[in-house]
């Protein structure tokens, strides 16, 4: 059951923020709202009218619109097209042609009214994510609803498009519109909500207000108190494991991803690579996996070129690699957590050799890490796939974590991941550290790069702009982000 | 649950053992594999029967006065049935009145043994089609090839069977390699396709299946090959050394059956306990997370189609030096192309594998003496196959009609269809 009994009143012209971690059934609950699911019992009260949403054409003729987690545009289209998609202006008739001229104009003015600037011939796959999102909404606007539901809406966004969003939010809320805003980030929440619902395991859990800690909020997301600051002490950088210069790399359709970069990492210190996604950190980061062909430049790991190395060579000499998208590359769902956690070492002694795999030492290493890294699993022959995101996680931790290494990446480590496993791996990656390991952490959640990073190193079109402390203030931070650096205007090579 | 009758003290314990019962019933009758194998059978036999019928102008006449008497089409209807599938399974596995015989001394064993010997003679190089189809599947590929890799097998194997002079023993064994190395270029060709330009083995091992076929077609013509004693299309006599080791004239079943089931275990051990097998099964259903695992998807799909391509060359050979003793245009008849259904039909497991194709050789060996006796076409047999394989694929449809419970975990999607 993903919802139960749940009972929630949003109020005209109020930004209610839904809370709850992932799968908390946030987004179950939405669905039912915009008519994509259909709730086994309950009712839903428009106006105090009781409405039954089969789709999401009902919910949106009740006056409700929804902007998704991931978008739901063409990207082949262009803005006005997009918008007009589903309720298209037709001249002449049933068979008639598209009025594009209409389509255009009523974007327009939808964009003027609410302060929302679109170019409605724009083409969406030219857009930056926070420009799509902002078509989205626009697009939800047009509809002329009173309600707009926003579905994790900050996940993509760089701080100051954050910023935007959140003030877009208020001059909606005060036009009378209500505002549905779901997320699991309790800054956000405490900036802009009127209200909020807390949701934990399909049930409402507990209503609170702006002012309530974020020590509170988090222990009523997890039921429990949770520490948000991540523990460790002071660095103790040794000598330099990983050494990057002038590397560049390309990405699938050619374009130069990685522009001349050059990084170090200690042995004993964590790197944090911050950036919003898609400024070439996951090209930097499979490019010192061998996963991905280095145009110039050079990568050692302690001397050692780690250019034209297979992927297998770069793991076998002591690279442990988490990958950003743990459900495409971080496991096998069909194989089982046993199988899983031998991944990249099931053809090494004691797992197996040559010829022959050695069941019995795999059943006995994934009793060992299951152990050691609180996966919960019924038994470690389940598949992984039936395994929770947090868990799936811990997997493909415990598997990087399971041999010595001298360099640790991870990238994105706690994306899709609850929040008590968030803390989990945190105190993995710090134990690594402690270790003398040299340790890479890309991610796109700033409070975690500040977090677990003893340096920051900030990635903007492919370069880094700049390594900080990670003492330096958020706004600095969010800024070169965004690629502003604190002399200078990056410069504009669109 | 029906237990208020029971007395109380006794109340529980019979809850729990009529939960059992009826946990195993539901069991049975939930959508696993197998049930939905079997039901596909056997709805293919009903929609088999109702073909019968209705191709037999005889029985059809009895049925233009079926409101005055129902019970002449009825009667004509069932004994024709019963008699084309009781030939189908006297045909295919045993002939009660022939092994009446043979115990009362009237008979000889040949013929109380004559029809497994059949069905074993034509599921041989089915199972090995059928486990290049199925290896090939568990790895992520679609080998439409085995066809092609099997006529490969049959020229490789047979040329050496009647052209090559070696010591007997020797002679067979240096025969099957060569069917092995011919099917397995014929599969290495398309993997390494694959692997270096992305070319999909669908359309890659489609075109050489013609390739092969037509290069058989030409071969047996040439000088050295065609045998200069006949004016027709056929090769030379394979030399009795090469030959597979058969069972006593007029059984026809050789050494092929139990070289196939020693494939059969081979596959299943480098499926699940090898390393290799480790790496094409993660291949197989996430490359990507194979790669980053640092596995050569390349290297892997290569490889790969290397050992499909054998298995289905080994059937090749098989069916050469076993069954046919010359090569003709015809000589792997539809081989590989069955090993496709066989393999769906074996939902891609060895053993599973190993069984359809019995399943298939029966269906053929029976077809025989169901076209003799019963005078019902061999057609048929074609047909029951390929309506047991549409069942198979379409398992909503079984559990439609069976209303079937939900498997727990039994995942029933259309196995092969989600390939491409």
């Amino acid at each position: 059951m993903a919802n139960d009994h749940i009972d929630i009143t949003v109020e005209p012209g109020e930004v209610h923020a839904l809370l709850g971690e992932n799968g908390a059934g946030k987004s179950t609950l939405m669905n039912q709202l915009y008519g994509l699911l259909q709730p086994d019992e309950g009712e839903i009260l428009v106006d105090g009218e009781k409405k039954v949403f089969r789709s999401p054409r009902d919910a949106i003729a009740a006056g409700i619109g929804m902007v998704h987690q991931h978008f739901m545009l063409v990207p082949v289209f262009t803005v006005a097209e997009n918008i007009a998609l589903g309720a298209e202006e037709v001249r002449g008739g049933p068979l008639g042609f598209l009025d594009r001229r209409r389509n255009r104009r009523d974007v327009l003015e939808t964009s003027k009214k609410y302060g929302l600037p679109v170019d409605p011939d724009a083409l969406i796959e030219n857009l930056p994510v926070g420009a799509q999102q902002r078509v989205e909404i626009v697009k939800a606007l047009t509809r002329d609803v009173d309600l707009l539901i926003l579905d994790e809406p900050t996940a993509v966004l760089t701080p100051q498009e954050t910023d935007e969003l959140l003030a877009v939010m208020r001059s909606l809320a005060e036009s009378g519109k209500s505002i549905v805003f779901i997320t699991h980030k309790l800054r956000e929440v405490k900036a802009i909500a009127d209200r909020i619902t807390v949701i934990r395991r399909g049930r409402t859990v507990g209503t609170a207000t702006p002012d309530t800690s974020e020590d509170e909020l988090a222990a009523l997301m997890v039921g429990r108190d949770v520490s948000l600051e991540v523990a460790k002490g002071p660095a103790e950088p040794g000598r330099e494991v990983l050494k990057i210069s002038g590397l560049i790399v390309e990405d699938d359709r050619g374009v130069r991803a990685v522009d001349a970069v050059d990084l170090t990492v200690r042995a004993g210190e964590v790197l944090g690579i911050a950036g919003v996604q898609g400024n070439g950190q996951t090209e930097l980061v499979e490019a010192i996996m061998g996963l991905r062909p280095v145009r110039a430049g050079t990568i050692e790991l302690e001397d050692d070129s780690l250019i034209g190395r297979s992927t297998k060579q770069v793991l076998r000499s002591g690279v442990g690699y988490v990958p950003e998208d743990r459900s495409l590359d971080g496991v096998v769902k069909d194989f089982s957590v046993a199988e899983n956690l031998v991944l990249d070492m099931y053809d090494r002694e004691p797992y197996g050799s040559a010829f022959r795999l050695n069941p019995k030492a795999i059943a006995v290493n994934a009793a060992e890490r299951v152990e050691q890294f609180d996966i919960r699993v019924s038994s470690p022959q389940s598949a992984v796939g039936t395994l929770s995101g947090g868990n799936q996680q811990k997997v493909v931790v415990a598997r990087e974590m399971s041999r010595p290494l001298r360099l640790f990446i991870a990238s994105q480590p706690t994306r899709g991941v609850d929040v008590g496993s968030i803390e989990f791996i945190h105190k993995q990656i710090i134990h690594e550290r402690d270790n003398g390991t040299a340790v890479l952490v890309v991610s796109s959640e700033l409070d975690e790069v500040v977090g677990l990073a003893d340096r920051i190193a900030v990635m903007y079109r492919g370069r880094v702009l700049a390594v900080v402390s990670p003492d330096t203030p958020r706004e600095e931070i969010g800024l070169l982000m965004a690629g502003i650096t604190g002399t200078q205007e990056a410069e504009d090579d669109q | 649950m029906t237990t208020e009758t029971a007395p109380p003290a006794k109340k529980e314990e019979e809850e729990k053992r009529e939960s059992f019962f009826s946990l195993f019933l539901q069991n049975l009758w939930s959508a696993n594999t197998v049930t939905v194998t079997i039901l596909s059978i056997f709805l293919a036999l009903v929609i088999g029967a109702v073909l019968i019928v209705v191709s037999d102008s005889q029985v059809l006449s009895y049925f233009s006065y079926f409101t005055s008497r129902p019970s002449d089409a009825l009667n004509a209807s069932w004994d024709l049935i019963s008699q084309a599938y009781g030939d189908l399974f006297k045909g295919a596995i045993f002939d009660p009145a022939a092994v009446q015989a043979w115990f009362d001394g009237t008979g000889t064993w040949q013929a109380a043994f004559g029809p497994i010997s059949e069905t074993l003679t034509y599921a041989a190089p089915l199972v090995f089609t059928g486990l290049s189809v199925a290896i090939a599947f568990r790895g992520g590929l679609f080998n439409i090839g085995g066809q092609g890799q099997a006529v490969i097998g049959c020229i490789t194997g047979g040329v050496v069977g009647f052209a090559v002079g070696l010591p007997v023993g020797l002679h067979l064994l240096v025969a099957l390699i060569a069917g092995f190395l011919g099917g397995a270029l014929w599969g290495f060709l398309p993997g390494l396709l694959k692997a270096r330009t992305g070319a999909h083995e669908v359309i890659t091992t489609i075109m050489l299946n013609y390739i092969a076929t037509l290069f058989l077609s030409w071969l047996i013509l040439q000088n050295g090959v065609r045998d200069p004693e006949r004016t027709d299309a056929i090769s030379k006599t394979i030399e009795s050394s090469a030959q597979l080791p058969a069972l006593p004239s007029p059984l026809r079943v050789h050494l092929g059956i139990v070289l196939a089931v020693v494939a059969t275990a081979v596959v299943a051990w480098l499926l699940n306990k090898s390393p290799f097998g480790f790496e094409l099964r993660a291949v197989g259903v996430n490359p990507p997370a194979a790669k980053t695992a640092g596995m050569s998807v390349a290297k892997t799909y290569t490889l790969l189609m290397v050992i499909a391509g054998g298995l289905a060359g080994l059937g090749g050979a098989v069916q050469v030096l076993g069954t046919a003793d010359k090569l003709t245009a015809q000589v792997a008849g539809n081989i590989g192309f069955d090993g496709l259904l066989v393999a769906l039909l074996g939902r891609n497991k060895p053993w599973g594998t190993l069984l359809a194709a019995i399943l298939y050789g029966a269906l053929r060996a029976g077809g025989n003496l169901m076209q003799v006796d019963a005078g019902v076409s061999l057609e048929l047999v074609t047909v029951l196959q390929a309506l047991i394989v549409i069942f198979i694929a379409a398992p909503a449809l079984v559990k439609a009609i069976f209303q079937l419970r939900a498997a727990r975990s039994a995942r029933l999607g259309a196995t092969m269809a989600k390939g491409w």
